[in-house]
């Protein structure tokens, strides 16, 4: 494949001006990765702070207030300020790339939806530096304990959640506009890479929700500070109905957040598997039921709230439902495997552990599904452990093993690949050792977002505050081996970097030109995800 | 260095396993691993569907897992494995589709089942409402007199690691809540303030208790015995610390317990006249209880969710407003009413030493008569 060379295009403008007038999807994409990178090691110094305070029982560090903010933080931190940009960035980085695009959509756009997160992020962490704290009420914010009960700086968060719903939203336009408009000629969305299919799915769903979301705070605002009772049953108002809106918001955001994971994976096991991927109709029309599914479900992370029982039976069969999907695409990968002629690079390990952990949080999500058991597990450590299944060994080892993978197409450096090893092994031990005993201790009874606990949770408790610190500490590595490749310390890396890799991102340069596919490539030798020409 | 590092990619997989079977086989022994026996009927009931639907997700990963590790170990390019280019069939993708389904339904019978029986709240025997408070629970016997708080009875230098911790930490109040077993109990929920969530796991009763509503929700205890549980719902900083402590007990002992706690809450609201330094001394005892989870022990408090009654305008100003604002509590703040929480004498105590602890050294007292006659100038 011949490599594309930039013609009327500008390079890009030096110093401070390059980063924050940039249009170009490649910049914004790297600033979004980069920002997500900061707010994970944030995120993640919260959770260290959290579980050195419940290293053994008794209060050592910090008061239970305090206690409470941590867990609020590490819960907004990691869901809107790591995991979605984080994405986000990948999606600007490769969409355009694997579509056949010069850049996305609504380059502008996709600017100022980046541009909005420092300051919305700014903001949340501002509230720790207020009077009366940070918010302290978990990250779902149930009312009225969120509204009524909530330190002054509840509405600072209500405002940093507006400005990142914003960002969201235009990030899901700018993403429909590109895949929808600005694939190449013979693109068919059959014929599409299955992380711009996921991505597509994904932004669909944000679109629906994140309205839902700033409905949600601002009617706490309204409670808050003018008066109204929409969350306060002495007015009129219900608390329960605030948890029906949030969790219709908030179970379609679990799978915002674990469908371009699916996307990132189904490209990494197939290149290293050297096959193409098993059944990709088929992955096509699962991921479009889970999401479909995803908005009737949501009442299943209320099951202990009091409904009647035909509520209960209805989300319990429909939650049950998903696994139908969701096991498609487990066996889907387990079948692109089999056969195969498989080596095992830094991406391919954390894409395996991928899919087992994963397994693992939605087998334990089909327990909790069981809406009788549900009454002895909601609430509980047992909680706790399957949803960090699904977005430690989930989402954000899909991210990880998607920057092993193309950060060589970003950068034109290969990483190194024995610290990436290194940090693979230290990374699976350590997330292990920190939610398996999770589930133990849920089970035996220990509530979640509680500062300290009865004795006989101790052991376990101590397992996985040890296992944090060892997770904590060995992405430090990865830190490193990133910064190495920005630096450009390292082999340089072929257009193909990897064997086995098919798609339109392996066709151009290394590192990707600061302007491609200006003129539509030729698909006809690319081979298409569904393994026909 | 190639070598060693296949050697543990194997063991990973094979380690990941090794657990998932300790697990199992763990799970009947008394390790704290798996979910707690039930002393109810319905318990157990859910602990079956617990081990059903447990052992089903061991069964799926071991089949899926064992082929992918099959797969991993055999079929890799090191070991001259050549890549088979299939990659769709649509009878197996109906296939796995079609078996997950069928568990499905076959494991939604007796979890509905059960829901049902877990539903059915009618004909109870002894009706108990419970309401959550920040951080304490009430407990009234509906068609008795019996009408309590349970409060956490661990100290403070426990938790502080100044005293030794005791078995029980953080897991035992003042006063059990008694019930007889063989009876049905109908528990009836609802909250003062916020949210909060009413658990006994051996009891396998968890439902939130949410201020303007009333849930419901039934238990029927075979075993005697001394049944303990948590708030399940995050509730304020004092979330950990507002246990639940069910006592079982025979028939003849709960209608014994219930005349001699009839005859204890007529005793409680007799006042009679104390010194100064008693007031003192039991205000602090009482306070320490009471108040200091948001006030501290200091009385500084943490301005400005919680304000300080070390030097504050009501702690210093007139008596009768710091009255009212102690048994009436503060609308649309944490400050809740203690009014009906508290014995006159525990107010008085309470008020007269918040006037004078910390230097506020204000010099005036009340008394528990004059807190009777407040509360029933407001008919209350």
């Amino acid at each position: 494949m011949t490599t594309i060379t930039s013609e009327h295009s500008s390079a890009p403008a030096t110093g401070i001006r390059r980063w924050l007038y940039t249009t170009n999807h490649k910049d914004i994409g790297s600033m979004y990765l980069i920002f997500s990178l900061v707010m994970l090691l944030i995120g993640g110094s919260m959770a260290l702070l959290i579980r050195s305070e419940l290293f053994q029982p008794g209060l050592q560090l910090m008061q239970p207030e305090f206690f409470n903010q941590m867990t609020t933080l590490h819960g907004i931190i990691m869901v809107f300020g790591a995991i979605m940009p984080a994405f986000v960035g990948m999606a600007n980085w490769l969409i355009p790339m694997m579509v056949g695009a010069p850049d996305m959509a609504l380059p502008r756009i996709n600017n100022w939806s980046f541009w909005l997160l420092p300051f919305a992020f700014g903001m949340v962490l501002s509230t720790l530096f207020m009077e009366g704290g940070a918010p302290n009420f978990g990250w779902t914010f149930y009312a009225p304990l969120s509204t009524t009960y909530a330190p002054p700086s509840v509405t600072f968060f209500i405002f940093s959640v507006h400005i990142m719903g914003i960002s969201s939203v235009m990030g899901a336009v700018n993403v429909i506009a590109t895949i929808m408009n600005m694939r190449a000629p013979g693109m068919n969305y059959m014929k599409m890479p299955m992380f711009v299919w996921t991505w597509l799915i994904t932004a669909f769903l944000l679109l629906a929700v994140m309205p839902v979301l700033a409905g949600v705070v601002t009617m706490m605002l309204m409670d808050i500070h003018f008066a109204t009772s929409f969350f306060d049953a002495a007015g009129g108002g219900d608390p329960v109905m605030f948890q029906h809106i949030f969790w219709f918001f908030g179970h379609p955001e679990v799978y915002i957040m674990i469908l371009p994971a699916f996307g990132i994976v189904s490209h990494i096991i197939p290149t290293f598997a050297r096959k193409p991927l098993f059944g990709y109709h088929s992955m096509v029309i699962a991921t479009s039921s889970i999401a479909f599914l995803s908005f009737i479900v949501w009442a299943h992370h209320m099951f202990t709230v009091g409904m009647p029982l035909v509520g209960e039976l209805f989300f319990m069969y429909s939650t049950m439902l998903i696994a139908v999907p969701t096991g498609v695409k487990v066996f889907n990968w387990v079948a692109t495997m089999f056969r195969g002629s498989m080596t095992f690079e830094t991406p391919m390990l954390f894409s395996i552990a991928f899919v087992v952990l994963f397994t693992i949080g939605g087998l334990s999500g089909l327990m909790l599904a069981i809406a009788p058991a549900d009454f002895q597990y909601h609430d509980t450590y047992f909680v706790v452990a399957h949803f960090h299944y699904v977005l430690v060994p989930g989402a954000l080892f899909s991210i990880i093993a998607g920057v092993y993978f193309w950060i060589p197409k970003w950068t034109g450096v290969m990483y190194n690949e024995s610290m990436g090893k290194f940090h693979f092994w230290l990374s699976f031990i350590g997330v292990n050792l920190t939610f398996f005993p999770m589930h133990f201790i849920g089970l035996a009874g220990m509530p979640r977002r509680i500062p300290d606990y009865a004795l006989q949770f101790a052991d376990f408790n101590m397992v996985a505050s040890i296992g944090a610190f060892l997770f904590g500490l060995s992405q430090l590595i990865f830190v490193y081996n990133i910064i190495q490749c920005m630096r450009q310390r390292g082999c340089p890396a072929s257009p193909q970097v990897w064997e086995g890799a098919e798609g339109l991102e392996w066709t151009v340069d290394s590192p990707a030109p600061y302007h491609t596919f200006q003129t539509p490539p030729n698909l006809d030798n690319l081979r298409s995800p569904t393994g026909h020409n | 260095m190639e070598s060693i590092l296949r050697h543990l990619r194997v063991n990973g997989f094979s380690i990941r396993l090794l657990i998932l079977m300790a697990f199992t086989s763990f799970s009947h022994a008394e390790w704290g691993l798996n979910m707690t026996e039930s002393a109810t009927a319905i318990g157990r009931e859910i602990h079956g569907l617990h081990m059903t639907i447990f052992y089903i997700c061991v069964a799926i990963a071991v089949v899926v897992f064992g082929i992918m590790l099959y797969s991993i170990i055999r079929h890799r390019k090191s070991l001259g494995a050549e890549a088979k280019p299939f990659h769709e069939s649509t009878v197996v993708e109906i296939i796995w589709t079609t078996i997950p389904l069928l568990i499905l339904v076959a494991m939604a019978i007796p979890a509905t089942k059960t829901l049902v029986a877990m539903y059915d709240t009618e004909t109870s025997d002894i009706d108990i409402k419970v309401t959550g408070y920040q951080w304490k629970w009430r407990y009234e016997y509906l068609n008795t007199d019996v009408d309590f708080f349970s409060t956490l009875t661990t100290t403070q230098d426990q938790m502080h690691g100044l005293e030794p911790k005791s078995e029980n930490y953080l897991l035992e109040v003042d006063k059990h809540l008694i019930i007889p077993i063989n009876k049905k109990i109908r528990f009836l929920f609802t909250a003062q303030d916020v949210i909060h969530s009413w658990w006994v796991p051996e009891l396998a009763v968890k439902k939130d208790a949410i201020p303007g509503f009333i849930n419901e929700s039934w238990a029927k205890v075979e075993v005697p015995g001394i049944y303990r549980g948590q708030c399940a719902e995050l509730c304020g900083q004092g979330h950990g610390y507002m246990p639940i402590v069910v006592e079982a007990v025979s028939e003849e002992d709960y209608q014994a317990w219930l005349i001699t706690q009839q005859q204890a809450q007529k005793s409680a609201n007799q006042v009679s006249k104390l010194s100064f330094d008693e007031l003192m001394a039991q205000g602090k005892t009482s306070y320490d209880k009471n108040c200091a989870a948001c006030h501290q022990v200091t009385g500084t408090g943490i301005p400005p969710v919680f304000p300080a009654l070390k030097g504050s305008a009501i702690a210093l100003g007139d008596m009768q407003k710091h009255i009212d604002i102690v048994i009436n509590g503060k609308a649309g703040s944490a400050m809740s009413a203690f009014g009906e929480q508290l014995t006159p004498t525990e107010l008085a105590a309470i008020i007269t030493y918040e006037r004078n602890a910390w230097g506020n050294d204000k010099g005036d007292s009340i008394q528990p008569a004059e807190i009777v006659s407040f509360k029933q100038a407001q008919g209350q």
